[in-house]
């Protein structure tokens, strides 16, 4: 690889002729333009979020982020973000740790226990299910999901598990609990397919040796693939997480839209998401869509720290590992 | 080695026996991680056909919704396709070229540190909310102007740029830098090279990074909410109005309490998902079918 970069970097030199081409500047000029465009843009989403929030910044401060109040009624207008927020993590924390065994078991299957054959096939399914649009799961989630939850899982759990506060009696159907169904569907393919790489990635000779040193199968898994692909699982998962907690179509489908935080999964709540797509078009003031605004600021904040924090993890292990294999 | 020891290792110990139970458990248990996966894609295809297809007849393409129809009245989704068709055209016609353009700088003249850079941007784009996006695209050009099919193919346009960047900068990764090389060598000007011989080789890549990423915004819902979704009545190709799309008729179908809205949301789900699987696994198809020829060309 080294090898190869030293005669792209001769060749790359912008101007490694004696003149100037204008033909050169102008591409390179126009492609520079249009890389730079890309941070403008992420600037102006910055920008322009705040400033549509500005209103409610300036009226609710910094302590709307966790007041539990969202009353449109004019004249006696409060909004705060807490009880979405609770609804997010409940929703999100929930799909993770779903989905994160079952994703995980896909990548091993499709990685060590799968006849060749049939990896290719089983793969391209499993990412077919991330196309799948959030707008389909959400009315599937809703009209056959949901009444299925209401009538089988959800009193089957409380009979089993009801002592626990978690799973209390079933309520109408839209639920926190079938949000967090809907989103483990969404976020399984993410990271399945993450972590299918990962494991892909971990040298033949570190699994041979173990396996010749008599382990099973499942054991050579957990002491060499599990620790080599540690870090990139971790991004893997945080990645997921971020993607529950930006979905806001689907989740606005299935939750039910009500204030609040109560315990029991099986009553209706709402996520930051969900609230600002199910309120997006029914805002009764400007202090409301204002508010409205800045739920989509603490999103896109939510959003950008996660995503850096993710690329920070994924260098370091690729770092570690290069160093690893030279 | 004595007898003792043989027959030891003929007559697997209780451990050795839980070591194997315990991996055939383990394996049993990602296999079905894999076949739920599967099943749920199935049982979601499944149900959406088997609710959609009811409705899928020649009305669906040539006849408009109607606002508080009855259940006799003929409705189709000919508006939603429409608008569709026009929007997402749209945000691939300001996509496309930026993000090859954006490919190109990150892969032809992009110093180390740039292009780390650049990339991170792009990973950030990615990242930021659908939802977030249309707000972002409400307070840019919908503020004062009001909605348009515009405004939601620009919503659109951001999703899909960081989606055409990656998979192109990825393709031209590809490009064996012995071609690059040649036509340096025989006195082509850098700008020439990048256009007229390293792109060419990239075209396929392109076409199928751009399919994949059509397919993912043709659903997108969140975006249009706020940017493009108060449509008039009525199959309309105007893009400086607000025109009705697939998803938020979909998305507008689920509140509401009428089972005909419901039949024909589902109809139009299943077109939705058709095109959407139909392009995806094709793309995915054409790729792996193009790596593989480049790498036994190599």
């Amino acid at each position: 690889m080294s090898t190869l970069d030293t005669t792209t970097d001769v060749a790359r030199r912008p101007f490694s002729g004696r003149r100037v081409r204008l033909g050169d500047l102008l591409l390179q000029g126009t492609a520079g333009i249009a890389a730079l465009g890309a941070l403008v843009l992420v600037g102006l989403i910055a920008w322009k979020v705040i400033e549509g929030a500005r209103l409610s910044i300036s009226t609710f401060g910094i302590s709307f982020v966790w007041h539990v109040v969202w009353n449109p009624v004019l004249g006696r207008e409060a909004f705060g973000a807490g009880s979405f927020l609770f609804g997010t993590a409940v929703t999100s924390i929930g799909a993770l740790l779903i989905a994160t065994p079952i994703a995980l078991g896909i990548a091993l299957f499709l990685t060590e226990l799968a006849p060749t054959w049939i990896r290719g096939p089983v793969t391209a399914l499993v990412e077919t299910l991330a196309a799948i649009p959030s707008v389909v799961i959400g009315f599937w989630g809703l009209l056959v999901l949901a009444p299925l939850l209401r009538d089988h899982v959800m009193p089957a759990l409380h009979s089993t598990l009801g002592f626990i506060p978690l799973f209390g009696p079933p309520g109408p159907g839209p639920s926190i609990f079938t949000a967090i169904i809907v989103l483990t569907i969404m976020i399984l393919p993410i990271i399945s397919s993450i972590s299918r790489e990962l494991f892909l990635g971990v040298p033949h000779e570190l699994k041979e040796g173990a396996l010749a040193l008599g382990t099973t199968r499942w054991e050579m898994v957990r002491g060499v693939v599990f620790p080599y692909a540690r870090g990139g699982v971790a991004a893997a998962m945080i990645l997921g997480f971020a993607r529950a907690v930006g979905e806001a179509i689907a989740v606005a489908q299935v939750i039910g839209d009500s204030l609040g935080i109560h315990v029991n999964l099986f009553f209706p709540g709402d996520t930051i998401g969900s609230k600002v797509a199910l309120n997006a078009l029914g805002s009764q003031s400007g202090l409301e869509f204002s508010s409205l605004f800045y739920l989509a600021l603490i999103l896109l904040v939510f959003s950008i720290v996660v995503n850096l924090l993710a690329q920070v993890i994924v260098r370091r292990v690729a770092r570690k590992q290069g160093v690893a294999a030279s | 080695m004595s007898a003792a020891d043989l027959s030891l290792l003929q007559r697997p110990n209780d451990r050795l026996r839980r070591r194997r139970a315990m991996n055939r458990g383990m394996e049993l248990l990602a296999l079905l991680a894999a076949a739920l996966a599967v099943f749920i894609l199935g049982v979601v295809v499944w149900s959406v056909a088997q609710r959609g297809a009811s409705a899928l007849n020649l009305d669906l393409f040539t006849k408009a919704q109607q606002a508080f129809a009855g259940p006799n009245v003929k409705q189709g989704l000919a508006n939603a396709f429409a608008g569709t068709l026009v929007i997402v055209g749209l945000a691939t016609a300001l996509a496309l070229p930026v993000g090859i353009l954006i490919a190109i700088y990150v892969n032809e003249f992009a110093p180390p540190r740039v292009k780390y850079f650049v990339g991170l941007t792009l990973d950030v784009l990615f990242g930021v909310p659908a939802i977030v996006i249309g707000f972002f695209v409400y307070g840019l050009l919908v503020v004062g102007h009001g909605q348009s099919a515009f405004a939601g193919a620009f919503a659109l346009g951001v999703i899909m740029l960081p989606l055409v960047a990656r998979s192109t900068i990825e393709v031209l990764a590809l490009v064996p830098n012995s071609l690059r090389e040649a036509a340096l060598g025989v006195g082509a000007p850098r700008w020439r090279m990048t256009l007229g011989v390293v792109l060419p080789q990239t075209v396929g890549g392109i076409v199928t990074g751009t399919t994949l990423a059509v397919a993912r915004i043709a659903g997108e819902t969140a975006p249009l909410l706020v940017t493009c979704s108060l449509a008039g009545n009525g199959i309309a190709w105007n893009p400086s109005h607000a025109l009705q799309t697939i998803p938020v008729a979909i998305f507008e179908a689920t509140e509401s309490p009428y089972a005909s809205d419901h039949a024909l949301a589902w109809a139009g789900a299943l077109v939705l998902v058709l095109f959407i699987l139909f392009a995806s696994l094709t793309a995915r198809w054409v790729a792996t079918r193009n790596r593989r020829k480049l790498a036994r060309s190599r």
